[in-house]
């Protein structure tokens, strides 16, 4: 039954797509506050394409959750990405899919106009149809918005990466601030670049600048030091301070196998006497 | 039939891998080393791993193995060069190559053999 | 298994993974690979890329019809092997991804199916 009610509707659309196209597009253009002719010429494209892809997955009489309408689903993804990224806001996207309702009523009007019955099962078809995809289309340009920000943050770490190469053999990073897992994943694998570009063999780990720590962040930490280890540098943890320490043995973690030390002093001297160096006054 | 080539360094031999081995290439590898050890009569074995951007845990158990085995024919083993995402990947595997050494390159490798021989 | 491997990273550099991201999976398959040809007497493994509305990632499938596995928690124990492996095969691959499935009755072989997503 409701496979022949969604061939209806696509018959229609297909026999119409012209006009509706049309009409769409320019539905399209109206609510949008700036004019650019290539962004129009992009938008016919995409309609005509959406348009395609949409009659097609409705032919197959599948829900609009299914596969079938996986090819739609992608034009729409894409769409909001691109325009997310131009600086749309989320309802001139949106409207993308929404403008399209006015046209395709039109279009059922005149063609059903003679059976209100399937009139109006049509149009309830049509609008369900519609507002799911403009949905997804929002939550789309969501994510996608969500996924340049995340882009820039990891690209600002990577940038910012606070390693310091304190002596030809021995390096330091500094972490400040509350840590995340995503944030301590990024800083570790750039630690471990950096153990293999300068040519360190011992890393000191220095979170006096962090105020707490929990299991998944201890857990990449250790993981780091293990990494590290099998790479063939050490590492030494230092400025762990009374609280943490605490957290640390209340969350089990063992911590036996590494080094740690109070400050990164402490650490430094211990790190230069592992590599064979010392440190002594200039006679004057 | 193909096989990875030990150079003779010394008192120690050098083993280069750059190819993605075949598990059947890892075996023969095995082998080879272990009659080399005693032909040459090393005292040390440095395997370069800095071209392998996989080790699984079949590579892992030869490496450890070949360690094992010169330990008893009385030759230290060091592994170097393993790439950092390598690295990350096998602690995460949860291989933990126990009795390995490492070394970041083949240089700081080679003066830890000297070291200990 | 070298096949595979490349197989996979192929795909894994071609769906734009992080380095590590790609060496986990590809790692994950060589083990996962390793089991249905040793355990399994040989299979089938298929790559493809899932989608879950706007997420993207690579699934691999590895399907055999050897004898099965009788006790999958065991199986999944580290340390557990029947062969003279190390006995991480399954447990390993399933810490390397983000989704693991497993389904193994005795005599009705074993299908694997594993899946490493994109994040942003």
């Amino acid at each position: 039954m409701k496979e022949q009610e969604k061939m209806g509707l696509a018959a229609i659309i297909r026999n119409n797509e012209a006009d509706i196209l049309a009409e769409w597009i320019r539905e399209q253009a109206a609510g949008q506050k700036r004019k650019d002719p290539i962004q129009e010429v992009e938008a016919r494209r995409v309609s005509k394409e959406f348009l395609a892809a949409s009659v097609e997955a409705m032919n197959s009489g599948a829900s609009v959750e299914g596969r079938e309408w996986d090819r739609v689903r992608d034009i729409l993804s894409e769409l909001s990405a691109s325009r997310a990224a131009q600086g749309f806001s989320p309802s001139e996207t949106a409207r993308f899919v929404f403008s399209l309702k006015q046209p395709v009523f039109t279009r059922l009007r005149s063609e059903l106009e003679r059976d209100p019955k399937a009139f109006a099962e049509q149009v309830w078809l049509a609008t369900t149809l519609i507002d799911n995809l403009g949905l997804f289309t929002m939550e789309a340009y969501q994510k996608s918005r969500e996924g340049v920000i995340q882009r820039q943050q990891r690209e600002l770490l990577e940038l910012s990466t606070p390693v310091v190469q304190l002596w030809d053999d021995i390096l330091a990073l500094p972490l400040i601030g509350t840590l995340d897992s995503g944030r301590t994943q990024v800083v570790m694998e750039s630690l471990l670049e950096k153990i293999v570009s300068t040519g360190a063999s011992i890393a000191i780990i220095d979170i006096t600048g962090v105020p707490t720590v929990d299991t998944l962040v201890a857990q990449h930490l250790m993981k780091t030091v293990a990494a590290a280890r099998l790479m063939g540098a050490d590492c030494i943890i230092s400025g762990i301070r009374p609280q943490i320490a605490q957290t640390i043995v209340h969350l089990g973690v063992d911590l036996s196998a590494v080094t740690t030390k109070a400050s990164l002093g402490d650490a430094f001297a211990v790190a230069l006497k592992r590599t064979g160096l010392k440190v002594s006054r200039e006679a004057d | 039939m193909e096989r990875i080539p030990i150079l003779r360094m010394g008192s120690c031999l050098l083993v280069t891998i750059q190819v993605d081995m075949h598990d059947q290439l890892a075996l023969t590898l095995q082998d080879d080393l272990t009659q080399r050890i005693v032909r040459d009569k090393a005292r040390g074995v440095l395997m370069d791993i800095s071209s392998l951007d996989v080790v699984d845990s079949f590579i892992g158990r030869m490496i450890s193995n070949i360690a094992a085995m010169s330990r008893i024919l009385d030759a230290q083993t060091v592994v170097v060069g393993m790439q950092p995402a390598v690295a990350i990947t096998l602690v995460e595997l949860g291989l933990d190559l126990k009795g390995v050494r490492t070394a970041l390159n083949v240089e700081k490798g080679m003066s830890l053999l000297q070291a200990a021989a | 298994m070298v096949r595979l491997r490349r197989r996979v990273r192929e795909r894994a550099v071609a769906i734009g993974l992080s380095l590590v991201d790609q060496t986990k999976i590809v790692t994950a398959a060589s083990e996962l690979g390793r089991n249905t040809i040793q355990y399994g007497g040989g299979g089938q493994a298929r790559i493809s890329v899932a989608v879950n509305g706007t997420a993207r990632g690579l699934s691999l499938q590895f399907a055999d019809q050897g004898p099965g596995i009788a006790d999958i928690e065991l199986a999944l124990t580290d340390g557990f092997t029947t062969g003279d492996g190390l006995g991480l095969g399954l447990s390993g691959a399933r810490r390397l991804c983000d989704e693991f499935e497993i389904q193994s009755q005795p005599g009705q072989g074993t299908r694997v199916t594993i899946v490493r997503w994109k994040p942003f």
